[in-house]
């Protein structure tokens, strides 16, 4: 029954939207190389699937973390080294960086967690900048340079990841697989304690929830994903970088999420290549991008509170 | 085994400069309906927060069923069966009515940590939500969001959601605060209806409601208990008279 007073997006009966527009998506994006590079897509993938990492705790777990960018940059850097230093294929390099990530995740999701609101954003953004010094000072990572010439390697020793038409349907298949496993944890009994975490705290642990363990599990599945996004960033780029780890990238990734829309599955996708996009094609205007994104930063909190893809599912209530 | 079903000892919170709530010795018999009132400021609410553990006491202790539960953390209170609902009507206002109770429901799986199932097997849920929602008078709400609900739909709402936990003992701190005439009476009746077999501590303004529903009154006045008995004892008590009226016209009106 569509009833018109309940939002969509918890609807007892939902109708697939989700499904349909994450099915969508993925043909547009299996079709997007014929347009555009594949080498940039692969890259805005990577930004797309720390974007939605970041939902995930924001959207659904009303955890606004200030450094995401630890573990988008340090299991970057894990990839890079385990693939370069180690000598790993791919796979295994990815693989063990987003379990590093995750780990990296708990002990600050733990730290963290306890408290509530600014002070939780602010103990996320003061770990974040920890890492980030630490990233500065630790030999492996050389400092100012990264680690560069990162090779791709043979995925599982077979698919030659050199080329970046095969480069980029496999990124995509990694980015499909993290898209789809934030609707799977949004739509199962975990997300449902989450979302009523994020609905009322109080309430929710009156009702017996030991919330302080949701929030950590969500924390670490969410440091998790970014991790995977990171760590295959390193593959994609051949490199990783202080960059990564700046809390700039930080602030991107909220920029990202809120441009597209908070708590949608899609939306933070949208945003990450709307930004990537601007970056790329209005990079001959140099800092001026900086103060674009700023404005539309400005635009989106002002007049479309919930993000374009927020917006458009708000207003024909249906849930994408 | 104690007649009472909880019961505290020198309980104090001390906030920094004063006492909200000072010495209380309170006790609530088994499948009784308890009352505490008092006017404005007097430490209702913070020993509805004390007793649930959402406020950790400076002194003294509780005892549930006999067990001391002042180490408890409030999670482990309602899982104890002591379960209580808000002076903000406490619903998840993004879920409809049926997900509101069905998260409730969902407590009884345990811990619900299972991230990679669907979400379509809390559907087995939704047949007893829905009695529960019908039990409170809810029927047809349940597909409506909570957020969007009138008021008074929303503490009943409340009300089958604590019932959802089969809780023992429920705690309702104002459950009729700012309802209509129509509205009070439905809810009394729910109350006296679902405290059968249950202990109920309620902190109430509306002195007919107490009247009429309650076995016992603990009037608390500055964080002390002033008084205790039944709705006769207690109102013709001249301390509280002097106490409870003498703050309401000073309140304005408010009490």
């Amino acid at each position: 029954m569509r009833d018109a007073a309940a939002p969509a997006i918890l609807r007892t009966k939902r109708p697939p939207d989700e499904i349909l527009a994450i099915a969508a998506l993925a043909a547009l994006l299996v079709a997007a190389p014929l347009a555009i590079y594949p080498f940039l897509l692969a890259q805005a993938l990577c930004m797309a699937l720390f974007a939605c990492a970041f939902n995930l705790l924001v959207g659904y777990g009303g955890l606004l973390s200030f450094g995401h960018a630890l573990f988008f940059g340090w299991a970057s850097y894990f990839a890079a080294h385990m693939a370069k230093g180690f000598g790993w294929p791919p796979e295994l390099a990815i693989a063990a960086a987003t379990l590093c990530a995750g780990a990296l995740g708990l002990v600050a999701g733990a730290l963290s967690i306890r408290r509530q609101g600014i002070y939780f954003s602010m103990i996320t953004l003061a770990l974040a900048q920890l890492g980030y010094f630490v990233a500065l000072q630790v030999p492996f990572t050389h400092g100012e340079d990264g680690i560069q010439g990162v090779p791709r390697g043979k995925l599982f020793g077979l698919i030659n990841l050199g080329d970046d038409f095969t480069l980029y349907y496999v990124v995509l298949a990694i980015f499909l697989f993290g898209l789809f496993g934030v609707y799977r944890i949004v739509h199962s009994p975990f997300g449902a304690v989450l979302k009523a975490i994020r609905e009322n705290e109080p309430r929710a642990i009156s009702l017996g929830y030991r919330t302080e363990r949701y929030k950590l599990a969500a924390f670490v599945l969410s440091a998790t994903l970014a991790g995977l996004a990171g760590a295959t960033k390193a593959i994609v780029a051949q490199s990783a970088t202080l960059t990564d780890a700046h809390w700039t990238m930080s602030g991107e990734v909220i920029l990202m999420t809120l441009v597209g829309g908070m708590g949608t599955i899609t939306g933070p996708v949208l945003g990450a290549f709307v930004i990537v996009a601007m970056q790329t094609y209005f990079s001959a205007m140099g800092q001026w991008v900086t103060v674009i994104q700023g404005a539309i930063f400005v635009l989106c909190v002002l007049a479309f509170r919930r993000g374009v893809v927020g917006e458009i599912a708000a207003r024909f209530k249906i849930s994408l | 085994m104690t007649v009472y079903a909880l019961e505290t000892e020198g309980l104090t919170k001390e906030f920094a400069g004063f006492s909200a709530v000072s010495d209380v010795a309170l006790r609530v018999k088994r499948h009784t309906i308890h009352a505490l009132i008092g006017p404005n400021g007097a430490g209702k609410t913070t020993c509805f927060n004390l007793l649930t553990k959402f406020l950790e006491p400076t002194r003294g202790t509780i005892r549930y069923e006999g067990h001391d539960i002042t180490g408890a953390r409030a999670a482990d209170i309602a899982r104890l069966g002591l379960v209580r609902s808000f002076q903000i009507s406490a619903v998840f206002p993004k879920f409809t009515a049926l997900e509101n109770v069905r998260v409730a429901l969902q407590r009884g799986r345990g811990a619900s940590f299972d991230f990679w199932r669907s979400d379509r097997l809390l559907r087995h849920y939704d047949e007893r939500a829905r009695a529960l929602l019908d039990d409170v008078g809810l029927d047809g709400w349940a597909e409506r969001s909570a957020g969007e609900m009138p008021y008074g739909r929303k503490r009943a709402l409340e009300i089958a959601t604590t019932l959802a936990l089969d809780p023992q003992m429920l705690l309702l701190d104002e459950p009729m605060a700012g309802m209509g005439h129509e509205d009070i009476d439905r809810i009394a009746a729910l109350i006296k209806r679902v405290a059968a077999g249950r202990t109920v501590l309620m902190v109430e303004h509306n002195l007919n409601v107490v009247a009429s529903l309650c076995d016992v009154i603990t009037v608390l006045t500055r964080g002390r208990i002033l008084a205790e008995g039944d709705y006769a004892a207690v109102s013709s008590n001249p301390a509280v008279q002097e106490a409870y009226l003498g703050a309401q016209i000073a309140g304005d009106g408010h009490g």
